[in-house]
């Protein structure tokens, strides 16, 4: 293994304490290409400079709208991607310096369940051998003791047992995410990145898949980096959580805290846009003004000055410092 | 009370499949007064977007059919209309917008185009009126620089734009009906709270008929006036929506109020409503919630239940309130 460590340091007592997961001011840019020549002319910042810490057996919430850099953030985590400039600590080691062989090996103890269960699923591959295949790969169980192994984990995810046999196809959508989230559990994984795992299901097959996650994580004490716009689902689910707007992290607080006092305006803007169900309810609705700027081109000073409706002319100058309030509550606002 | 102004009466559509025939909307019955916002709530697969569909009589032949039932808009029934005439009052007297403001808008034209077609189809408008017709649209959707927009292409302009330009298409012609299907199901939160504010005021400015589609009972709470509950192509409850969100009748209806996630509301644990839809294909005569209802009783899996009124202006479709499965 590498040996490139750093102290660790506790800085939220969440989950245990230890941190899991530590990432520092991690940068990712995709570059744009023009020209006849297919020359780099710019960048799209997707992720740019965002540092936080995810402690063992806590579920880490990261929102914001598309295009924010949340689901960039969990795949540079995984190292599905790779980093343009910051670190990525797992327990301590880096994992964009590990070798092939280090990163396969820790590989399995980290998993991603995604968006769309139509698209992440091989159609031709019988959902038992998809479920299975990455035990296999990593020769961790035999062939006798594979299919045993994948009816345990089908279960546990609330799937039946004649289900192996059968095609993706066969299977409607909370039930695909189900098969997906046992593809992530069968490693056992100590981490698993969920990005966005209920936005294509409807509200009643929802509440069944946060449930599963939830019972999950409490009887296999499993670290979450939970990836949602909704957040009213990541309330629920998350004990801490992260606002992100264009690539920075705006805000991040424990869940109670930044719903009980959500301190950057972009924060109070997204939770006062989600409609709630109560017809009675007669809210004071702050509406942000146009679009998400382009992540090539974001606006100078805070990225988020020109749809904040209290924007002034420092904002626009000077990035705000992103600094600690008390109670673990960050935030990038000259104003809070 | 303002006067009806769509009435679905024992509408059936259905479509032939390989595997048997779904009956995508089977027996349904409501209506939109003028001036209403009226919303269909229900998952995928329920039928909702099929029932606006065969309003428009966009719906796709084959496999699909309106096998029965009548559609009265203005007390004319939609369904004797010739095609000639349903296309005249198509984009004139009710107009849509879908889901996708990707794929509605078409890509090889400009945005002015676009806007002035039905202009100068249903209202016979020289280009220099359509035009000047259009940038007030424009302007009216709240897009800056409409000058600019006008000549632009739909690739130009950001998702939230295009569901903007979409209301803006719709309504040049001053419909009395706006069909609006998950207009905001692909947009982000603060977009949608943008948009949802716009077609808030398009309905007080200029008292617009709404007809509104869509999965999210949080839409449904500050946009309806009425609500409709569907589930695997039936009608299972209406009423107005004070009404609904304060006593939910249907099971069903109760499930999917409690097993939504709220902001601010944390709960140990969701409400999660057991199972899955049904197979559409080839359903019984029963309740189809039957299997996955708390209260099932052997009434349900053998008879459907009438939707029927048990409170003033609020019909549920349960035997629960019914005389013949309260005996049971």
């Amino acid at each position: 293994m590498s040996e490139s460590t750093v102290p660790l340091e506790k800085s939220y007592v969440g989950g245990n304490g230890e941190p899991l997961i530590q990432v520092e001011n991690l940068k990712k840019y995709f570059p744009i290409t023009g020209g006849v020549f297919q020359r780099r002319v710019g960048d799209v910042k997707a992720v740019d400079g965002v540092s936080f810490t995810i402690n063992k057996g806590e579920s880490f919430g990261l929102v914001g709208e598309s295009g924010c850099g949340k689901s960039t953030i969990g795949r540079t985590l995984l190292r599905l991607n790779d980093k343009t400039d910051g670190k990525v600590y797992y327990e301590g080691k880096d994992m964009h310096e590990l070798s092939k062989n280090d990163l396969r090996k820790i590989r399995t103890k980290m998993q991603i369940v995604f968006q769309d269960p139509f698209s992440s699923l091989n159609p031709r591959i019988k959902v038992g051998d998809a479920i299975g295949e990455a035990l296999l790969d990593h020769g961790l169980v035999s062939r006798k003791e594979l299919k045993e192994r994948v009816i345990e984990t089908m279960k546990i995810c609330g799937l039946a047992d004649y289900h192996y046999d059968r095609f993706p196809h066969e299977f409607s959508g909370g039930q695909r995410q189900r098969i997906g989230i046992a593809r992530a559990l069968i490693m056992n994984p100590e981490f698993i990145v969920a990005d966005e795992p209920v936005s294509a299901l409807d509200v009643s097959i929802q509440a069944q898949i946060i449930n599963l996650l939830s019972d999950l994580q409490q009887e296999k004490q499993l670290t979450y980096l939970f990836i949602s716009h909704d957040l009213s689902v990541v309330e629920h689910l998350c004990n801490r959580v992260g606002v992100m707007y264009l690539g920075t992290m705006m805000e991040m607080a424990p869940t109670e805290e930044l719903f009980s006092n959500p301190l950057h305006p972009y924060t109070k803007a997204l939770m006062s846009a989600i409609p709630v169900p109560d017809p009675t309810l007669k809210r004071e609705r702050i509406v942000l003004q146009g679009d998400i700027p382009s992540p090539a081109n974001p606006p100078s000073g805070c990225k988020f000055h020109t749809r904040c409706p209290m924007a002034s002319d420092i904002c626009k100058q000077e990035v705000p410092e992103y600094r600690n309030v008390g109670n673990e509550h960050f935030v990038a606002c000259h104003f809070a | 009370m303002a006067k009806e102004l769509v009435a679905f009466r024992n509408l059936e559509t259905h479509f032939k499949t390989s595997a048997g025939t779904v009956k995508a909307v089977n027996d349904v019955s409501f209506s939109i007064r003028e001036g209403e916002t009226l919303c269909v709530v229900g998952e995928s697969g329920c039928g909702k977007s099929v029932t606006a569909m065969s309003l428009m009589q966009l719906i796709e032949s084959p496999p699909g059919k309106i096998v029965g039932g009548e559609i009265f808009f203005e007390g004319k029934d939609l369904l004797k209309l010739s095609k000639k005439e349903m296309s005249r009052l198509r984009g004139k007297e009710i107009a849509m917008i879908f889901q996708e403001p990707m794929s509605s808008l078409n890509p090889v034209f400009t945005i002015g185009k676009q806007i002035t077609e039905p202009l100068l189809y249903h209202l016979n408008m020289t280009q220099k009126e359509a035009k000047a017709r259009a940038i007030e649209l424009i302007t009216m959707v709240g897009i800056p620089r409409p000058d600019k927009i006008f000549h632009s292409y739909p690739h130009e302009l950001s998702g939230g734009m295009r569901q903007r330009i979409m209301i803006a298409i719709a309504l040049s012609c001053d419909p009395k009906l706006l069909i609006a299907d998950e207009p905001t199901t692909a947009l982000d939160v603060t977009i949608q709270a943008q948009i949802l504010d716009l077609m808030r005021d398009i309905k007080t400015k200029r008292n617009t008929a709404i007809m509104m589609i869509t999965h999210d009972l949080g839409v449904v709470a500050e946009m309806a006036d009425f609500v409709v509950v569907m589930y695997a192509g039936k009608v299972i409850e209406e009423a107005s929506v004070l009404e609904l969100f304060r006593e939910p009748r249907h099971p069903y209806t109760q499930g999917l109020l409690k097993a939504k996630p709220v902001i601010n509301q944390r709960k140990e644990r969701l409400y999660s409503i057991p199972g899955q839809v049904p197979n559409p294909v080839d359903l019984g005569e029963n309740c189809h919630f039957h299997d996955r209802c708390e209260f099932c009783m052997e009434i349900c899996k053998t008879k459907a239940p009438p939707l029927r009124a048990h409170i003033d202006g609020h019909k549920t479709a349960c035997w629960l309130y019914e005389e013949e499965g309260k005996a049971q």
